[in-house]
């Protein structure tokens, strides 16, 4: 048996098997696996008794049900309008340097993702940005690159 | 600066909390009343939802509680995905226990035994936090002998699921679709059962109006805006952040507290809101008898574009609409290129009133919220700041 078919019984195992289950159950597996891989979704389809489409249904619906390969930390820059006054160009152009990649990529070692996403609930302290659910705050390009360090020596 | 006639107030996040000795008295005096007596109560204290809405409370749960079924639902909507809006994150930081306390005033009201938050996938961060507060709420209720139990749940991403029918499938396992109205979710809610939603800071209201009596709280704010609101104040502002204020103020008044000296326009209500001009300032009052807002306060001064404030708006939408009618979906996209092409000249400034016309007939013809207030943002950019939309 695989790794993803064990994950998917223990989630499942846990949160239930109904249809209401199946945020959780998709919301673990991102947070185990970094995305829903088909492998994930063929095996969720199974536990609950859904077809696979009506995963994929829902999985596609919200932006952080990624299903396209993610790395270990998604970045996700806010860009709001106060976000772009604020300096959001900045901040993308220092982890795009400091990553050596550009928006919607991921580090050939797959360790992190960069992203923009809509307001992140911090207007009143952007630049803000969040890897995985932690959110950073008053950023500037400096402490941008020290956050990335600090999470590349993780 | 004047700011005389601004009135701060600290009824939200201050006046006695909710929980002392880790009990809560409210709950233990509420649960000994009258059910129709409390929905009274909240009913005689004009309190309208806190989400954006504003439908007076009291009467939602009236509907509620009249109905026959015995399962019945509470959710606390703490999705806040709408543009500049952050109040509840502070709400839910700082005074959880007083949510909680609202939502269990609630299910006594219109007799539930299930609530749940859903929490916007943006502040999972919070959750720990959060479950730590529950968990004493639950085993202070349990002692009273009171029968409720509440869940946290989190949303993924999608501004969407805070529209309160889309938030019902996305807690069923669906794609966050809004649905037709009626039914609505007080006859027909989660899992087809009657449910109250309520904003974050509406259950928090309950809380006080119990705490407090209506008397003292109806001293706040006008005959149309009862209480105190929570605004999330960002952009050109010296102060950004979190602050309560009397409902029924002027928006100079505000500016002259929270503007930098140049503010130019004021985006009330989010990227779903309405944009005022300075030369509105003296004359708009803030409150469902002028402009209502969830709380969102964007403050932008002379030196910003406001066709990219308008451009960034369009993107959003266009982002988050879910797709599902047309109207909404390729309405959006026609804006953008719209504005887009008169901004460059490949098209008049008289394409701006077809444009406009177009907003008109998605605030007619869009099945949910979003699709619909899209012309407000539109319709109070192009008309107030007409040049800058050309030029
Ligand atoms: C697109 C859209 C997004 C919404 N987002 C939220 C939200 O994040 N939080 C919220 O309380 N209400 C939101 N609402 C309003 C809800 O549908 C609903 O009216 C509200 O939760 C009712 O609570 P209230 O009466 O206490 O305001 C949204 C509405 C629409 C159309
Ligand atoms: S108005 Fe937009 S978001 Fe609402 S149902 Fe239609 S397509 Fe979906």
């Amino acid at each position: 048996m695989t790794e993803t078919h064990e994950l998917v019984k223990q989630l499942a195992d846990k949160y239930g098997r109904d249809r209401a289950s199946l945020m959780p159950v998709l919301q673990a597996v991102v947070e185990k696996q970094n995305y829903l891989t088909e492998e994930a979704m063929n095996e969720i389809a199974d536990q609950f008794g859904i077809s696979a489409a009506q995963v994929f249904g829902t999985a596609s619906f919200y932006s952080f049900l990624d299903t396209e390969a993610r790395g270990k930390y998604v970045i996700r820059v806010c860009k709001s309008i106060i976000a772009e006054m604020k300096g959001k160009k900045a901040i993308i152009k220092a982890l795009e340097n400091v990553l050596k990649i550009s928006v919607g990529q991921t580090t050939p070692d797959k360790k992190f993702t960069l992203l923009e996403t809509n307001d992140i609930g911090w207007s009143d302290q952007e630049p803000s940005m969040l890897i995985n659910e932690t959110p950073f705050t008053n950023l500037t390009p400096e402490k941008v690159i020290n956050i990335i360090n600090e999470y590349s020596s993780k | 600066m004047n700011s005389n006639n601004l009135k701060k107030t600290d009824v939200i996040f201050g006046i006695w909390p909710c929980m002392e000795d880790n009990k809560y008295p409210i709950l233990e005096a509420v649960i000994n009343r009258n059910p129709d007596d409390i929905i009274k109560d909240i009913i005689n204290s004009g309190l309208k939802g806190r989400g954006g809405a504003g439908f007076p409370t009291g009467l939602k749960w009236k509907f509620a509680a009249s109905q026959t079924e015995s399962e019945k639902y509470i959710i606390c909507n703490a999705d806040e995905g709408e543009p500049g809006t952050f109040k509840d994150r502070e709400i839910l930081l700082k005074v959880p226990e007083k949510i909680f306390a609202g939502m269990a005033i609630c299910s006594h009201c219109i007799k539930a035994k299930k609530g749940f938050v859903y929490l916007r996938g943006e502040y999972k961060f919070m959750l720990p936090q959060l479950n730590k507060v529950l968990e004493s709420f639950h085993e202070s209720i349990r002692k009273t002998g009171y029968d409720f139990e509440i869940k946290i749940l989190l949303g993924s991403g999608a501004y969407v699921c805070g529209e309160e029918t889309s938030l019902m499938e996305s807690m069923e396992g669906k794609r966050g679709e809004p649905r037709n109205k009626p039914p609505f979710p007080v006859v027909e809610g989660f899992n087809n059962k009657p449910t109250v939603i309520n904003n974050v800071e509406t259950f928090v209201n309950v809380a006080m109006i119990q705490k407090l009596g209506v008397a003292e709280f109806v001293k706040l704010g006008t005959d149309d805006s009862r209480g105190s609101k929570v605004f999330s104040v960002s952009g050109d502002t010296p102060k950004p952040g979190v602050f309560e204020l009397e409902l029924g103020m002027k928006l100079s008044d505000f500016v002259a507290e929270y503007g930098d000296g140049d503010t130019k326009a004021v985006q009330v209500g989010g990227a779903s809101g309405f944009c005022v001009p300075r030369k509105r300032f003296e004359d708009t009052i803030i409150g469902f008898e002028g402009v209502p807002t969830g709380g969102s306060m964007m403050l932008f001064n002379s030196t910003r574009s406001m066709y990219n404030v308008l451009s960034n708006y369009l993107d959003f939408f266009a982002e988050e609409s879910c797709g599902q009618c047309t109207p909404c979906r390729v309405g959006c996209q026609q804006l953008i290129q719209g504005i887009k092409a008169v901004k460059k000249g490949s098209k008049n400034e008289d394409y701006l009133d077809s444009l406009l016309k177009l907003t008109e007939s998605m605030k007619i013809t869009a099945k949910c919220g979003l699709g619909q207030s899209v012309a407000n943002s539109f319709y109070s950019i192009v008309t107030n700041f007409k040049e800058e939309m050309i030029y």
